[in-house]
């Protein structure tokens, strides 16, 4: 099973991005996913966390992730050292950063989230997660961004995560 | 149709499927998503049906007791303080048979004030003549809702139906749901039809008052009601596995309990966890096993006591506390058991109140726990206390 942490705050659509990476995982029918919010009132501002739990056989562990093969944080200032204490072993940190950061992949999801006019990086980092860790391929999220979110959003949240996944490989 | 959803969204499909002909609703905290997405069906066109915003959830039952008396198929959702709210209208609805069905999102009871999952709002409800049915993932969620309408409104049954989903572990969880189309649904669930309304052809008394003299009777009449849910739940997952080809097991799904030695008998979205532990026991020789109880009421007295006869201990795992005493669901399944002669180790392990995680951990703690006996009722994360 692949367990992917997504740390956000309030208004930045981490919760969206684990949703989106379930829908896009389970597009073929053949695999199976959960994805849930750190459960309680949703604040804007305040940290969010958001789960998502992908496998090729039902998903019935409802429990939150406590070793993830990812965390995906939409906002430097919710990243700290002992993040690395909720990693597998082979597990990978993603962050949103101009700046570059020890021991974790950093990326300017901004700089590309500018680019097409999104406000938020949640579908960027989805791109630079299907990019890095090929979980899903940038096709499968551009479905599920189509098929979940509202369509005058669409193109450009698909153009970026698809820009994202390019760059992530490079 | 496959999509990627919610239990209340699941939930909502099936109710769409079910076409009720009036939904009322109280929209604010603790209400949950599923009555904003069957707005939104009833906006679109997709479900024709009367919606009606009330001013609280007391109403809400209220209103869609009304519109069961008037003949019409109703619909209502609530949580946690809003069904404690409704408790009043709770014994209307089931005294006067009125086959209302109503999705309960299960959460914790204040004070402290918490918006989490855990079972002691349902719970605390069990003596209201509801039948009382618990889901454990979204699909399961989505067919409870088209099998609900068809066990409540039988003939023998004619008792309201509340199908409870645990409080974001389950309603707020996104996982793949397969949505049966239209023609399935309808061939399945036909549209109401009751003598027990408002018929100006042939007017009659309804809601009325009784007396000693027949009070009792009527009282009597309200359980074999329940009682009779039993037979007719088993019909409708017939019926339900010859049209979209899912199996459900009554009122208990067991797991791997035959030959256990140790069996977690527990409820609602936990199931799962509890059913992968006893896999990963059974491989380094633990002998585990798993009893799911799906429906409270009507109890599954008989089937817990047959799948629990030959093991040597069993836990009860609930999100619930009667205050003073020890888990309601672990005093239900003891009585089953002494009621069947069978005299097992049993203990009860509560956990997951104000909706605190449930982990692998917790649940392998508990099969060593009642391996090695432990003390009569535990709180996961605090301790046992002999009680007895």
């Amino acid at each position: 099973m692949n367990e992917i942490i997504w740390l956000g705050r309030g208004g930045q659509g981490a919760f969206t991005a684990a949703k989106l990476l379930g829908a896009a995982y389970t597009i073929g029918g053949e695999k199976y996913a959960l994805a849930f919010p750190s459960f309680g009132p949703e604040r804007r501002g305040a940290p969010v966390r958001a789960f998502t739990k992908l496998d090729t056989k039902p998903v019935v562990d409802r429990s939150q992730t406590e070793k993830a093969d990812y965390i995906v944080i939409l906002d430097d200032t919710l990243y700290s050292p002992q993040l690395h204490e909720l990693l597998k072993d082979a597990g990978r940190i993603i962050v949103n950063s101009k700046n570059s950061i020890d021991g974790v992949i950093a990326f300017d999801a901004e700089k590309i989230a500018a680019g097409f006019r999104l406000p938020t990086v949640n579908t960027v980092m989805l791109g630079l997660l299907a990019g890095i860790s090929g979980i899903v391929t940038a096709a499968e999220a551009s479905a599920a961004v189509t098929g979940y979110m509202p369509q005058k959003i669409q193109e450009r949240n698909i153009n970026a995560l698809t820009k994202a996944a390019e760059e992530a490989v490079r | 149709m496959k999509k990627f959803l919610s239990g209340n969204e699941a939930f909502a499909e099936g109710i769409r499927l079910a076409r009720p002909e009036v939904i009322s609703a109280y929209p604010i905290t603790p209400q949950t998503i599923v009555v904003e997405r069957l707005s939104e069906m009833v906006e679109d066109g997709s479900l024709t049906a009367e919606y009606v915003h009330v001013e609280s959830e007391h109403s809400a039952l209220s209103c869609a007791i009304g519109a069961s008396a008037a003949g019409a198929r109703a619909f209502t959702a609530t949580s946690s303080q809003g069904l404690l709210y409704m408790a009043e209208c709770l014994y209307y609805a089931a005294g006067g048979r009125f086959p209302i069905v109503m999705m309960n999102a299960d959460r914790s009871t204040a004070l402290p004030w918490n918006i989490y999952g855990d079972q002691r709002d349902s719970l605390s409800q069990l003596d209201s003549g509801w039948i009382q049915a618990y889901a454990e993932n979204a699909q399961e969620a989505l067919d409870l809702a088209l099998m609900s309408y068809k066990i409540a409104e039988d003939k023998r049954v004619s008792t309201p139906f509340m199908a409870n989903l645990d409080g974001f572990v389950l309603t707020h969880t996104y996982e793949t749901v397969d949505i049966p189309s239209r023609e399935k649904a309808d061939r399945f669930l036909p549209p109401y039809e009751t003598d027990n309304r408002i018929d100006f052809e042939n007017p009659k008394n309804m809601a009325f008052s009784a007396g000693p003299d027949t009070n009792y009777i009527f009282k009597y009449k309200e359980h074999e009601g329940v009682l009779a849910a039993r037979e007719v739940i088993s019909e409708t997952e017939r019926e339900f596995a010859d049209i979209f080809g899912r199996q459900y097991t009554g009122l208990i799904e067991s797991y791997r309990a035959d030959d256990a030695d140790y069996v977690i008998v527990t409820l609602g979205s936990i199931a799962g966890l509890c059913r992968e532990t006893a896999d990963k026991l059974r491989e380094n020789g633990v002998k585990a096993g798993v009893v799911r109880i799906r429906y409270v009421r009507p109890f599954p007295n008989k089937e817990i006591a047959d799948a629990l006869r030959n093991v040597k201990a069993y836990a009860v795992l609930e999100k619930d506390i009667s205050f003073g005493n020890e888990g309601t669901v672990f005093t239900n399944v003891n009585s089953a058991l002494k009621k069947a002669g069978v005299t097992v180790n049993g203990y009860n392990f509560i956990g997951g109140l104000g909706g605190k995680n449930i982990s692998a951990g917790d649940i392998e703690k508990i099969y060593s726990d009642i391996a090695k006996g432990t003390e009569s009722v535990n709180f996961i994360g605090i301790g046992g206390e002999d009680n007895g």
